[in-house]
């Protein structure tokens, strides 16, 4: 039980960076730009497919540096041709390209890999139990991928605070036309952090992509997740997205690890009672309710506080 | 100052507005007798819309109370406050801009008119609406603009429907931010006979930079500075006042 | 000065023609879909008809929330899925308890799942708009999606619930076990769902939700709670939803978790948007050319979700208005009589456009068939040319095709910009604006 515990809390946290890596861009994009960019998710699973082919061409450690690169060099694309033109029609039309771009993406993933999961290994230097906990080993990689979130974050959080343009990026976050007015080449800038932003994603991506299933739906499976979090922790926060990212990342892996289900723990109800909603609410296991608690987390913190944990800015 | 026995349309009291640490509006204490003519002028950055913001309900005041015909309504939201009688236009044109001028006035009708979230009435088969709308078209002499959307009209069109719009619910209390910024000196006197005429039998709270429209149509001026009012009379008061000249008039009153 | 609404309602009263010619238009709708079975009258022609008609209901509805009150969802396929699903389930009751309920009446069982549901969740969800709106319904889309595969007594798991249409009491002889029959049930159903929305929009409460899509923040101020207008308008789409779904669930004969997941949400949204939001018949034109892009590019492609998705990222870069605001932008040139000064430049481009599709299509296949590991075969047949994907000439030719059809397109409608400016300034000139 207690192994459960502490396997457990590794991978929620591992979890929990790993949303946080991709929501604190998303966050970041979207306080500065007013767009809530669909196909973050998206660039994750770019991230991932590029560093498994350009694992398979140069290695896995060239294909950590190149990969984001690559995504983000494909984000600043999408914003200096796509968002730049469509801004003017308003947040929904950006919205909906973006959305249009992550179907698109999806698309030309599966059409290019197929819809199966690709073999996208540990690289081999990595490939050893860290340490063991009770009866399981605990795999490097998986140290490695929290050292690298964790990385990051201290990174990003210099970077904001400590830097020029980290406080460029904090100004915008609050009051993004003034940025404009103060002079700094606003396209340029939005260009940056878009860029950053995808790349930031790509870069989760290549490091899940070994532990996590390397996949087509990748996307489509981690970007309803993503949502809740940034709508969880409140629009635009940052430390919202935080402690949102780590909870969520916690209760799912703590959800997908226990097999009790009221059955379990009760008893099986009388067989007399033919199939019903009762039976099948009773028989369900947490486990398979994993995948629905963070939307039933949404739900909840719509009715209770609809700008949720610590968001503060109107959309 | 109130005459006595009458309750005022708006009653400010002790308001204090805080964003963060820093207080946009402190101690802010004005009355509004029925009826009356007010218009607040200062210096920008006083907390003039902020002002208008707390009476109409888009903000909610830190501290302190305001009332509407004697009832508190500080904490309510706008659309409570507006069916309660007071209506108010908006700084930057807020019109709806897709549809056409005479659909921003028949909207702005139906909820005076009784019509509500009505979803079984045919709209243009409702005589009163049809009617109401026409006199405030014909007020705000944009009859013959009627059919064209409210987004490609001139800006002094666009902020004579936004007065109308304001004032086609009925509305006894009407708060007007600054309905000339931005005129011609002939589309302001246009206006300013607009809304002497709107305003008459109603309660108007004016907020102007031009001088000329304050004192051509208020009974009463009050002067915001820094978030406190400094001066409150008939505008030959307020002319003659020493503290308002340094503040904000300068050494001639235009 | 602000920028110009880009397409305009369509002025308060009639288009052109006055009265007559607006019930014109309906009449010649309904003559047209009791004509449409005895002109093409092949079983593929009435499925496609069926499923035409489903689609308009759905889009329609979605609709009211997006192109009405300017709310974008993204889990429209939830009331949809549940007005399927009460439909098959009340099916199977009426079978099941000999209760008289004829088949024409099952579509408004599919009304009331849907409605309920927006009832219910509806009050929380329209508590904010805009993007938060958006991202609250995909999670609901979500939620929902995953709890029914969890719900196997009401939802079926993955192999959803039957039902036979069949087994309903009859009425005036109709078993509707024929195509032709649900065909028409669908039409009946089509028409009077279009005719009910229409009329909503003609309501003061249609009215508000246009004032509530175009400033919120002014319709307060004005009497109304916009979160009302925006619950009400949610009630009224998941009705209209459910009525769809109910007919899915008559013409399939099955109700199964896909009614409910994104990827219905999304293909609702793809119509409704690319059929263009801002006129009432745009979702009407947008369900017509999805369902008819659906049924056909199966068929030939492989990879038709792609061109599906490049479609739509063109519409929202190019066409925000969709179909209908396309049309309806060239009214006032045609009423003005100046078109015809157009028309020449829409020609000239047509041609590296058409280049230009025809080099990203041929891109698309190449690759799609290089990468296929299932027996495709290498043979790309383009208007009737084959090309083989292996052969470095195809290769070449669809690049020749994409960067000389983009440079002379980017060329060309940079002309039709100008012909189009001095043919909407000269009927704006004599009257007819834009």
């Amino acid at each position: 039980m207690l192994e459960l515990i502490v396997i457990s809390t590794l991978n929620g946290v591992l979890f929990g960076m790993l949303l946080f890596l991709l929501s604190s861009g998303l966050t970041v994009i979207f306080s500065m730009m007013g767009v809530l960019n669909f196909a973050h998710a998206s660039f994750y699973m770019l991230g991932a497919f590029f560093g498994y082919q350009l694992s398979k061409w140069v290695g896995f450690w060239p294909a950590l540096v190149l990969a984001p690169l690559l995504v983000g060099a494909i984000g600043m694309a999408v914003e200096r041709y796509g968002l730049r033109n469509t801004h003017r029609h308003g947040h929904v039309a950006e919205l909906l390209l973006t959305f249009g771009l992550a179907f698109a993406i999806e698309e030309i993933v599966s059409m290019i890999w197929g819809k199966s999961p690709v073999d996208y290994r540990v690289p081999a230097a990595l490939d050893f139990p860290a340490f063991t906990v009770f009866s399981t080993n605990y795999p490097a990689y998986k140290i490695f991928m929290l050292a690298v979130s964790i990385a990051i974050f201290v990174a990003l959080l210099i970077v904001l605070k400590k830097t020029r343009v980290g406080l460029i990026v904090q100004a915008a976050l609050t009051h993004p036309n003034m940025v404009g007015h103060l002079g700094h080449n606003v396209g340029r800038v939005f260009m940056l952090v878009f860029g950053v932003g995808s790349a930031l994603a790509g870069l989760a991506g290549v490091i899940a992509g070994p532990s996590l299933v390397t996949q087509s739906d990748m996307a489509s499976l981690l970007g309803p997740i993503l949502f809740v979090v940034i709508v969880f922790g409140g629009l635009g926060s940052l430390p919202g997205a935080f402690i949102a990212s780590l909870l969520i990342g916690l209760i799912q892996t703590f959800a997908v690890a226990l097999n009790g289900s009221l059955a379990s723990a009760f008893g099986p109800l009388d067989p007399s009672l033919g199939p019903s909603v009762l039976t099948d609410i009773w028989n369900v296991t947490i486990a398979q309710i994993a995948p629905i608690l963070p939307y039933v987390l949404l739900v909840l913190m719509l009715i209770f506080r609809p700008m949720g944990l610590l968001g503060a800015r109107e959309s | 100052m109130t005459r006595s026995g009458m309750i005022p349309a708006i009653e400010i009291k002790s308001v204090q507005k805080n964003f963060g640490s820093v207080s946009i509006i402190r101690d802010l204490n004005l009355s509004v007798a029925k009826g009356e003519r007010h218009a607040i002028i200062g210096p920008n950055g006083a907390g003039k819309s902020t002002t208008f913001n707390l009476i109409s309900g888009h903000i909610k005041p830190s501290s302190g109370e305001i009332r509407l015909n004697g009832d508190v309504i500080s904490g309510l939201r706008p659309f409570e406050i507006n069916r309660r009688g007071l209506s108010r236009s908006f700084q930057v044109t807020n019109v709806f801009a897709h549809m056409t001028v005479w659909e921003n006035v028949r909207c702005a009708v139906l909820w005076a008119t009784g019509h509500r979230y009505a979803f079984w009435k045919n709209v243009d088969n409702l005589p009163v609406v049809k009617q109401r709308t026409a006199e405030i078209l014909d007020d705000i002499h944009l009859t013959h603009r009627r059919d064209v959307p409210a987004g490609l009209l001139t800006y002094a069109e666009q902020r004579e429907l936004e007065i109308g719009v304001t004032i086609a619910g009925g509305a006894s209390v009407v708060l007007l931010d600054e309905p000339t910024a931005g005129m011609s000196h002939a589309e302001t006197e246009r206006a300013v006979s607009l809304i002497r005429r709107l305003t008459e039998n109603r309660t108007l709270v004016i907020v102007e930079h031009d001088m000329s429209v304050v004192f051509g149509i208020a009974d009463r001026i009050s002067v915001l500075v820094y978030g406190q009012i400094i001066a409150s009379g008939t505008p030959e008061e307020i002319r003659g006042n020493r503290q308002v000249k340094e503040a904000y008039l300068g050494e001639e009153a235009r | 000065m602000s920028e110009a609404p880009t397409a305009p309602r369509p002025a308060a009263q009639t288009p052109s023609g006055g009265r007559a010619g607006f019930y014109a238009i309906w009449l010649i709708a309904a003559a047209a879909l009791i004509v449409l079975p005895l002109i093409f009258s092949s079983g593929g022609s009435l499925t496609s008809f069926s499923l035409i008609g489903i689609a308009i209901v759905f889009a329609l509805s979605y609709n009211i929330l997006l192109g009405q009150t300017g709310l974008l969802s993204f889990g429209h396929a939830v009331q949809y899925g549940l007005g399927g699903f009460l439909a098959v389930h009340v099916m199977n009751a009426v079978a099941s308890y000999n209760w008289p309920l004829p088949l024409p009446l099952i579509p408004l069982a599919g009304g009331i799942g849907g409605l309920a549901f927006a009832i219910v969740i509806g009050w929380v969800m329209t508590k904010r708009a805009g993007t938060v709106f958006a991202m609250i319904s995909l999670g609901i889309g979500e939620l929902v999606a995953s709890s029914s595969l969890i719900l196997r007594s009401v939802f079926g798991g993955e192999a959803g619930i039957t039902t036979d249409r069949t087994a309903l009491p009859h009425v005036f002889g109709w078993t509707f076990g024929s195509q032709l029959q649900v065909y028409y049930l669908i039409a009946f159903w089509t028409m009077i769902s279009a005719i009910a929305m229409y009329a909503l929009t003609r309501t003061p409460l249609g009215r508000i939700c246009n004032a509530v899509r175009d400033n919120p923040e002014r319709v307060e101020f004005i009497g109304y709670d916009p979160h009302v207008v925006r619950y009400l308008a949610y009630g009224f789409s998941g009705f209209f939803a459910g009525v769809a779904g109910g007919l899915a669930a008559i013409n399939f004969e099955i109700a199964n978790s896909a009614y409910l997941g994104a990827t219905q949400s999304g293909l609702v949204l793809f119509a409704a948007f690319i059929g263009g939001t801002s006129h009432f018949f745009g979702p009407i034109l947008g369900a017509i050319v999805v369902t008819y892009l659906q049924l056909d590019l199966t068929d030939l492609t492989t990879v038709w979700q792609l061109y599906f998705g490049i479609i739509f990222i063109g519409i929202v870069m190019f066409a925000p208005g969709g179909i209908a605001g396309l049309l309806m932008m060239h009214r006032p040139l045609i009423r003005a009589g100046t078109l015809g000064t157009v028309i020449p430049s829409y020609l000239v481009a047509a041609l590296p456009t058409l280049a230009l599709a025809l080099g990203v299509i041929l891109s698309i296949e190449t690759v799609a068939r290089y990468t296929s590991s299932e027996g495709d075969g290498n043979v790309i047949n383009l208007l009737g040319v084959p090309f083989n994907a292996t052969a470095p000439t195809t290769w070449l030719a669809a690049a020749v095709l994409v960067i000389g059809g983009f440079l002379i397109a980017r060329l060309s409608w940079r002309r039709v910009a100008e012909a189009w400016d001095r043919a909407a300034t000269s009927a704006r000139d004599r009257g007819y604006l834009a």
